[in-house]
């Protein structure tokens, strides 16, 4: 396999790699390694690339696998929070402002989920898996997953409520 | 689209029992304008999960992975190593045979040389045997 093969078989879910590895890891930058690694690596058994059955599967455990594993190791302890700009809304400036500050406390709720709902919602609602997709990613049954899909969903929205009437964050 | 069917579809989607289908209808509706007053607390969930969505990796992949670099870099170097002491114990032997042979010809030049002093002495033996000659015949 040559590299333009490659690059082309892999340039439709490398995005897909990076979000899930910065929604476990925060920092861009470290997202940004992981995404590589897991690149390189993938590159390195090229020629094996050929049995697996779906790369892009492959990949994202992979990635979901080295993400865990630096969480785990010491590493961890160093990382950054970084925050993303979030892109302008067509609504009225203190609609706007409002949503602004729902959107970042929804993040911050999501930061505050299990590492294994993370990669859930992640795969789920972000990059919309249908179930036995996300099965071979996490190596869950589809119940399990539907269960844990369902208690990361209802956790946010607990939080949403509480905050919309108590107004705290 | 229909209040109700949003509503019912927002109570499946919290029990993940939605299909995927099903979610991007939720994530149309959200992502528009006049969402009704009772579900806009909802609202910047799907707004942060359309942003999240939008995300992109904005390094390239190099493909030179160095642990290649590093396994070529050791073979060159072993290679070096005994070429070098190979090289170090032949120029060794080289230089000894050489002495050797140095000292080889010039002990065979110095031999010819004695060889060759060696035979004009022996004109000198004629002195012996003439004064012998003379001394015996005196004597008698």
């Amino acid at each position: 396999m040559k590299q333009a093969d490659f690059l082309q078989m892999v340039m439709p879910f490398k995005d897909k790699l990076y979000r899930l590895a910065k929604r476990l890891l925060v920092s861009n930058e470290e997202a940004e390694d992981a995404t590589q690694e897991v690149l390189l690596k993938l590159w390195s058994k090229k020629t094996k690339i050929g049995t697996y059955s779906n790369v892009e599967a492959f990949a994202m455990t992979m990635t979901k696998n080295y993400c865990l594993d630096k969480l785990k190791s010491k590493q961890a302890s160093n990382l950054k929070l970084v925050h993303s700009n979030y892109k302008d809304e067509n609504t009225s400036l203190q609609k706007e402002v409002e949503l602004k500050d729902s959107v970042s406390f929804v993040h911050q709720i999501m930061d505050e989920l299990p590492s294994q709902q993370k990669i859930i919602i992640q795969l789920r609602d972000i990059e919309q898996y249908d179930f036995e997709e996300i099965a071979k990613v996490v190596d869950m049954n589809p119940t399990a997953i539907r269960v844990a899909l369902s208690r990361a969903r209802k956790y946010i929205r607990q939080e949403l409520i509480k905050k919309h009437n108590y107004g705290i964050s | 689209m229909e209040l109700a069917n949003i509503e019912n579809l927002l109570e499946k989607y919290f029990e993940a029992t939605t299909t995927v289908q099903e979610e991007q209808t939720l994530q149309l509706y959200f992502s528009q304008d006049n969402v009704a007053p009772h579900l806009q607390e909802y609202q910047p969930m799907f707004q942060h999960f359309a942003n999240l969505r939008g995300e992109q990796s904005t390094r390239n992949v190099p493909l030179k992975p160095r642990k290649n670099y590093l396994k070529w870099i050791s073979v060159a170097a072993v290679f070096l190593l005994t070429t070098g002491l190979f090289f170090n114990e032949w120029n060794e032997q080289r230089l000894a045979s050489e002495a050797f042979e140095d000292f080889k010809t010039t002990m065979t030049m110095v031999s010819k040389n004695f060889n060759n002093g060696a035979s004009h002495i022996n004109h000198l033996n004629q002195f012996t045997e003439t004064t012998n000659k003379i001394f015996i015949t005196e004597n008698n």
